[in-house]
């Protein structure tokens, strides 16, 4: 049971970490600094997430490396998420079982 | 104009299912290494939704650790949800029913964030609950899966999942960065400062988790002084669902 109480304890936790800012900010924030502070964390956070860790996909860093490229020059020509994602996965994928 | 919405979500929340699905597969591996039944597992992934945060919680559980370290070690691990929220409330409507803020605030996690904090103008609630609808089952399932068949599938195909996720953040924030130069020498800075943090052995005191933290408030701090984004361009940012795809 105690393995529930822990579960409990990190759901109920993560849910406020998570609910608490919805809650308190209701009205739009007007200070210009925190307002660019909060558009420039989505692709901060995106990135630092992206990079380097992206390279330790796959066994090989060459093709992880390969799969990473791939996914920026698709993204930056705007191809869709979808097939950006899907783009660099099969590429992946296929790479590994190279002789 | 919600279901359409929802359809949409649904549709981007693809990539986002087949990711969770796998690496949510090592999550159940790990939970099984904690002890942990298929069903508290699925429990745990259905009702956290956070993969550094229950990942780090195997160990305390392990160790039959208090409640209070388990509470303590959950919020600073998922402290970067706090910040996703804030950032997510501003893109609500004011006059949007106020329970929707409720649920919303299930859903958010690294990328159900970045999809939906990246719509143009406001957030309409019902493309979150699209991309919920299939990723929430996706990382509950990867669990289940990976606590269940320990070592029936291909490692080959799990990197290649994994690479699909990155793949997504990456879909995300390269469009931006071509649409706001300003973004470019930011996120240049980000990754350099990811490794800088994630190859020097001085930075080893940081978890993952915290290391994201630190990275993206400093950054981003720096970034919104150096770099403040004018009012007037946000105000020409106007509602384009009809013709906005997950992009800025």
């Amino acid at each position: 049971m105690r393995t529930y109480g822990y579960i409990l304890v990190m759901a109920l936790t993560t849910y406020l970490i998570r609910v608490v800012p919805f809650t308190i900010l209701r009205r739009e924030i007007r200070n210009r600094t925190f307002r660019s502070f909060l558009t420039y964390v989505p692709y901060v956070t995106l990135s630092v997430m992206t990079f380097p860790a992206i390279l330790e996909t796959t066994e090989e860093t060459w093709i992880s490396a390969v799969g990473f490229l791939t996914a920026m020059v698709l993204a930056y020509n705007r191809v869709s998420l979808f097939l950006v994602s899907m783009g660099c996965c099969l590429l992946v994928f296929v790479l590994q079982y190279l002789p | 104009m919600n279901s359409r919405m929802y359809r949409k979500g649904m549709k981007d929340g693809i990539p986002v299912a087949l990711g969770y699905f796998v690496v949510s597969i090592t999550i159940g591996i790990a939970a099984r290494g904690a002890g942990l039944s298929w069903l508290q597992a699925a429990v745990m992934s259905f009702t956290n939704n956070t993969s550094a945060g229950q990942f780090a919680s195997f160990a305390l559980i392990a160790s039959s650790a208090p409640y209070a370290e388990m509470a303590l070690s959950q919020a600073v691990i998922n402290l970067r949800y706090c910040l996703m929220s804030c950032a997510l409330s501003q893109k609500l409507d004011a006059d949007l029913p106020f329970y929707h803020r409720f649920f919303l605030a299930f859903g958010v996690t690294d990328e159900i964030f970045g999809l939906s904090v990246t719509q143009k103008g406001r957030l309409n609630p019902w493309y979150t609950y699209g991309i919920m609808s299939v990723a929430v089952p996706g990382w509950s399932l990867g669990t289940i899966t990976g606590i269940l068949s320990t070592g029936v599938l291909p490692q080959t195909f799990l990197n290649a999942m994994n690479m699909a996720l990155y793949g997504m953040f990456i879909a995300v924030f390269m469009p931006a960065a071509r649409e706001n130069r300003l973004l470019r020498p930011i996120l240049a800075v980000s990754m350099a400062g990811s490794a800088a943090f994630h190859l020097l052995p001085q930075f080893d005191f940081l978890s993952s988790g915290m290391k994201i933290i630190v990275l993206t408030l400093t950054i981003s701090l720096g970034a919104a002084v150096l770099f403040p984004i004018e009012e007037a361009a946000e105000k020409e940012e106007k509602p384009e669902a009809e013709t906005g795809g997950s992009r800025v």
